[in-house]
């Protein structure tokens, strides 16, 4: 138990402490993406032919999808991938306490950015298995009568804020559970689980700048919350998530939570500025712009832009250099436009011409500068090529018109 | 039947903008306007903007009717543009009754459209619509 105690303090004094170097493999693992050259993901025969010198990749303004880690995250998990490879709940040799100890660490970092108790944090393997397990809860309810509510924080297609303050004062008065997702919000506005009165909360490490294939649930403890477990083995997690934590992952998730926390005001600043400049910059040289979300209660790196009478995918395509994201049928599997924009009241041909702009932590005003001096030039190219533009022009009204069925 | 798909068709839906795709978009042709009140000019408009997809084709035919114009507008994907603007190349040169026999398939085989996109080539059947009614304006 001393024994125990002592790795612990140690491992919390460990900074990437170099180890001892690990044996040069027999066989190499060859790396799918080469570290020579910046070679786009997208496969060879979609792009012109590889040319000679180095191959530039698109702009990434699509942080609402997933984010780069931040080389601060990466800095912490290192150690964990190369050296400290204990199982965290090996608990009869130091590989398994330093583990453990980092483990633990992780655990308080975020549970230090949501106001909670890090007993109070169950690791998982992202926010859509948290979400799973917040939604099971629902059968293992001992009142028939009890009911949960179920709300994103901060939405991934418009950038809508919701009022989960207001929202969990109601359902604590009800005696409801109130659950949220807040994969989008966590670390980027403040979250504060006991003035929200939340009781469960997904987190998502790789929306905030930490690995991918990690999260957490928050199941509060006072008054307690029930949840049935999804997964059962070996009892880990103090039986609500079975299975191995797998340490590297959840340090990053800590490390990520712990920089948002000090991170969260300077970038929220920031980020705002830039959002501004692309929406005035926009919106001052193109007509017909509409901004979908209520402009008041929204998340400013999330903007979501309809480009009247110019359908959303073949503005994706004539932005070739901007990894951007739409709401428009021929951009998702099911051929249908974003439910979101939908429920909000959208117009159908609107829905069908928007696209989603993401600025996070790393976007540049360069950066911001070449989206928005692109997106005017193919918009007004993509009017030229539009028959409803024309029509417009012309000064038909489009709501008169009786459209063909397919 | 191996286990073992291409890369390609497991990662679909993703948007793989084939070069011939772009190309329409990048190096226009045949993108505008024929004088619509003209005789010799037959306009053709099928699609709603509720689905995403509108497309306008207007040909120009001579005396012995040929087709010897062909302009498009479109508002719909990188596919349905190109679909439209590919068309336009066709028909130039035919007489109306070769046009009509242009099928979607085979526009969709020239721009190598995606199985996701088929969608885009049954736009294609939008076109023989709008090519119908360009005739019978005609």
């Amino acid at each position: 138990m001393l024994l125990r105690a002592a790795w612990r303090r140690a491992a919390v004094a460990v900074t990437a402490a170099p180890g001892p170097k690990p044996a040069a493999p027999t066989r190499g693992l060859r790396l799918r993406v080469g570290d020579r050259a910046p070679q786009s993901a997208v496969t060879a025969d979609t792009t012109s032919a590889p040319e000679a010198g180095p191959v530039l990749r698109p702009l990434y303004m699509d942080v609402q999808a997933t984010t780069p880690l931040d080389p601060r995250v990466l800095d912490a998990m290192l150690p964990y991938l190369i050296n400290y490879y204990g199982n965290p709940h090996s608990r009869t040799h130091a590989y398994g306490w330093e583990s453990e100890a980092a483990m633990e660490r992780a655990r308080q970092q975020v549970a230090s950015l949501i106001g909670a108790d890090p007993r109070e944090i169950i690791f998982t393997s992202g926010a859509t298995e948290s979400n799973n397990i917040a939604i099971k809860e629902l059968e293992a309810a001992i009142q028939p009568d009890t009911s949960l509510v179920s709300v994103m924080t901060v939405n991934n297609e418009i950038g809508v804020k919701q009022p989960i303050a207001e929202i969990g004062q109601i359902c604590s008065s009800r005696k409801v559970y109130f659950h949220t997702d807040a994969a989008q919000a966590v670390g980027k506005i403040p979250l504060n689980v006991n003035d929200m009165k939340i009781d469960l909360m997904s987190i998502s490490g790789h929306k905030i700048y930490g690995p991918k294939g990690v999260g957490a649930i928050y199941i509060r403890r006072r008054p307690r919350v029930r949840v049935e477990a999804l997964q059962s083995g070996g009892g880990q997690e103090r039986g609500m998530r079975s299975g191995t934590v797998p340490t590297p992952l959840v340090v990053g998730l800590g490390a990520a939570c712990e920089v948002a926390q000090q991170e969260m005001e300077y970038d929220h600043k920031r980020i705002s500025k830039l959002a501004e400049r692309l929406i005035q910059n926009i919106m001052k040289s193109l007509p017909d712009v509409v901004m979908n979300g209520d402009p008041e209660h929204h998340y400013p790196g999330c903007i979501n832009l309809s480009f009247a009478y110019v359908e959303g995918e073949s503005l994706l395509m004539a932005l070739k250099d901007v990894a951007l994201s739409s709401g428009s049928a021929c951009t998702s599997a099911s051929l249908e436009p974003s439910y979101v924009l939908r429920a909000i009241g959208t117009d159908e041909d609107l829905a069908h011409s928007s696209i989603r702009f993401g600025i996070g932590r790393f976007t540049t005003e360069e950066e911001v500068d070449y989206t928005v001096e692109k997106c005017i030039q193919h918009v007004k190219r993509l009017r030229e090529m539009s028959p409803l533009w024309e029509m417009v022009q012309d000064g038909i009204d489009l709501k008169s018109i009786k459209w063909t069925q397919h | 039947r191996s286990p073992r798909l291409p890369a390609r068709e497991l990662s679909a839906p993703a948007r793989l903008y084939h070069k011939k795709v772009v190309d329409h978009y990048e190096n226009p042709r045949n993108v505008g306007s024929l004088d619509k009140t003209s005789k010799n000019v037959g306009t053709g408009l099928v699609g709603a903007p509720a689905c995403g997809d509108v497309m306008k084709l207007q040909i120009q035919v001579d005396e012995k009717g040929k087709i010897v114009d062909a302009r498009f507008k479109t508002f719909g994907c990188g596919s349905a543009i190109a679909s439209s603007s590919l068309a336009t190349e066709w028909v130039k040169g035919k007489t109306v009754e070769e046009a009509l026999t242009i099928k979607n398939t085979d526009i969709a085989k020239e721009l190598c459209l995606p199985p996701v996109k088929l969608h885009c080539s049954r736009k294609e059947g939008m076109r023989n619509i709008s090519l119908n009614s360009s005739m019978e304006v005609y």
